[in-house]
């Protein structure tokens, strides 16, 4: 039963546009699916691999802005940014991997924090380019129902899903792992840690870039601010599937349901719209301190919390 | 070079040397919790920004002078720092998880949280608090009648200087001269041989950690006379702090003083010559430069040189 639920869940999901819901209901669809793809890809690098990203923002915004330079500069569609982004996308995540793969730890992290801002004012400053701060804007618009969104971002999902779990049911995931564990150990025995590293960091960042490539062609505007926001992009990716579960298949789904159900729920609470970071950032801490590998990974525990599991005799 | 552009320049280096002192303040306070507690504080430059709102509170109800404000913002963001180590850091040090890097991101969250309560309760406006001598300088002609070029030193700003320069003082004395000071260096050189020695290790983080966010708070007063201020200002200072202390080299605190003179030169410079809008790329071009090429910042640069005599 366990094994078939993801073919389950996935059946369901794509029937679902046949129960012709409100608009609004399949933009909150399409966010968790949209939301789960990033939040997988962050998981690959960051869960698996251990090397903890602050700057996924960075390959949100590349893939996003591939789609809206072919859109804006050449005059086709924005969809062509897709498969446009996978080659601009892993040339960027090379040029970051060189730089910020041989760091460490927390090092890492804030490395690629400050690659993303860094990208943020460089797009926000060429503004023969890329338009500066004005962002650029889809004029026609693919569809005007979701449908058809929500099939190709669920596609998307669908493949990151299967190429996440393969890889780490094949040999590259234990290397990852390893690599998590203890580097210098998985170095003594033989694996390539930064061959390893950089491959992680590659296909995380293309999954983000397919994400960002889609969001420009959903949303039909992008500018600097909000593609390589650093609190709206790179730390929800983290919370994604920090409260959903480190290292686990589910885990950035569940993450990717609660956080885009709970952000939408307090903005349409009309005294709280202004503090949902504050609810994320309670949220963040709570689940840091009592649930530290997500809910999904700490799943017993928080039956126990709650009192529902048996105790053991 | 003419003397229009030497003037440019000398401006520039003056300008760059009085900020560069207050992002030493800055970095000081980051890099001692760093050193001492081997986490990153990601959440130091909103607890500058609580010191920024402080003052200006202080400032608009009783007309209090931010740099008196400094005796107010920095034991308040002492406790604060003692409270938010003792009940959410401290916890979350000794939880296993998968991730090692859990503290970072939940000082990540505890920046958040400061930051939109920060929006809640005073509005996204950017306020000022318009102190009278806001606007006053020291001009070189007026102290020298013939001099060639002409040169301004805006007063608030070198009072800051002054400031940051007295209270960096004050701290190097605390750390070298008194007992507690050396326990908490003998913590942060190695945490274990300082347990063995009879250092409360535990009230030291404790300490340190009030200290760090103390001395931010006191350079958020200082930053109020000549910044404005709005909620989201934190996320930029902690990544100049990070900077910085990375720079310097983790948890040395003269590392972190020559770090933010070089970064506020740098800045002052990138703003000049190439643009306003890429003074923060200089920034990260630094920052990653450091990384690569001086993974030990300055701190190994001037050991090494010490072993070389």
């Amino acid at each position: 039963m366990k094994k078939y639920f993801p073919y389950i869940a996935l059946a369901f999901l794509t029937v679902i546009p046949l129960l012709e819901l409100n608009s609004y209901l399949m933009h909150i669809l399409i966010l968790v699916v949209m939301w789960s793809v990033i939040g997988m890809a962050w998981n690959l690098l960051s869960g698996y691999c251990g090397q903890v990203s602050f700057g996924h923002a960075a390959f949100f915004g590349v893939g996003a802005y591939t789609s809206g330079m072919l859109y804006a500069k050449l005059g086709i569609s924005g969809w062509w940014g897709v498969p446009a982004s996978i080659v601009v996308v892993t040339l960027f995540a090379l040029v970051i991997g060189y730089i910020c793969l041989r760091l460490r730890g927390p090092y890492f992290a804030l490395a690629t924090l400050s690659i993303g801002v860094i990208l943020r004012i460089v797009v926000e400053n060429l503004v023969q380019v890329t338009g500066g701060d004005l962002g650029i804007m889809i004029r026609e618009r693919s569809w005007i129902e979701k449908t058809w969104f929500y099939y190709i971002i669920l596609a998307i999902a669908a493949f990151s899903y299967l190429l996440v779990k393969k890889i780490i049911g094949s040999k590259l995931g234990y290397y990852f792992v390893a690599i998590r564990e203890d580097q210098d150990a998985a170095e003594s025995l033989g694996i390539n840690t930064t061959l390893y590293k950089t491959i992680a960091l590659c296909l995380s960042a293309v999954i983000t870039g397919f994400a960002g490539a889609f969001y420009t062609n959903y949303m039909g505007y992008i500018d600097p601010k909000v593609v390589f926001a650093l609190h709206d992009i790179s730390i929800i990716a983290i919370m994604v599937v920090m409260v959903g579960g480190v290292a686990t298949f589910s885990g950035p789904i569940v993450g990717a349901i609660i956080m885009v159900v709970l952000a939408e729920a307090i903005r349409s609470i009309p005294m709280l719209g202004t503090a949902h970071h504050t609810f994320f950032g309670i949220l963040l801490i709570v689940i840091i301190i009592f649930l530290p590998n997500g809910i999904v990974g700490d799943f017993l525990k928080l039956k126990r919390l709650v009192g529902l599991a048996r105790r053991p005799s | 070079m003419s003397s229009v552009q030497t003037e440019v320049l000398l401006q520039t280096l003056i300008s760059g040397l009085l900020l560069g002192g207050l992002y030493a303040l800055i970095g000081i306070g980051m890099t001692i919790i760093m050193g001492v507690m081997k986490i990153i504080n990601l959440a130091h430059g909103e607890l500058m920004m609580v010191g920024m709102y402080i003052a200006y509170v202080l400032f608009s109800a009783f007309h209090l002078d931010p740099y008196l404000s400094i005796l107010v913002a920095a034991p308040v963001l002492f406790l604060l720092g003692v409270a938010l180590q003792k009940f959410l850091i401290n916890p979350v040090m000794n939880v296993d998880s998968i991730l090692p890097e859990n503290q970072v991101i939940l000082t990540v969250g505890i920046g958040m949280v400061l930051a939109n309560l920060a929006t809640i309760i005073f509005q996204s406006d950017y306020r000022q608090t318009p102190v009278s001598y806001g606007t006053k300088a020291w001009y070189l002609r007026d102290l020298w009648k013939h001099s060639p070029i002409e040169l301004s030193l805006s007063m608030p700003w070198s009072v800051s200087f002054a400031f940051a320069v007295a209270i960096t003082g004050g701290l190097w004395f605390f750390l070298t001269r008194t007992d507690m000071g050396k326990s908490i260096r003998a913590t942060a050189q190695d945490n274990d041989a300082a347990l063995l020695m009879g250092v409360n290790v535990g009230k030291m983080r404790v300490i340190t950690f009030g200290l760090g966010s103390a001395l931010v708070g006191a350079a958020g007063c200082l930053f109020i006379p000549i910044y404005y201020i709005y909620p989201d200002i934190g996320g930029q200072f902690t990544l100049i702090s990070f900077v910085i202390t990375i720079l310097g080299g983790l948890g040395s605190t003269v590392g972190a003083i020559i770090g933010g003179l070089i970064l506020g030169l740098f800045e002052s410079l990138t703003a000049t010559y190439i643009g306003m809008g890429w003074a923060p790329v200089g920034r990260f071009v630094i920052f990653v430069a450091v990384l690569i090429f001086i993974p030990g910042g300055i701190a190994s640069l001037l050991k090494s040189r010490k072993l070389g005599k």
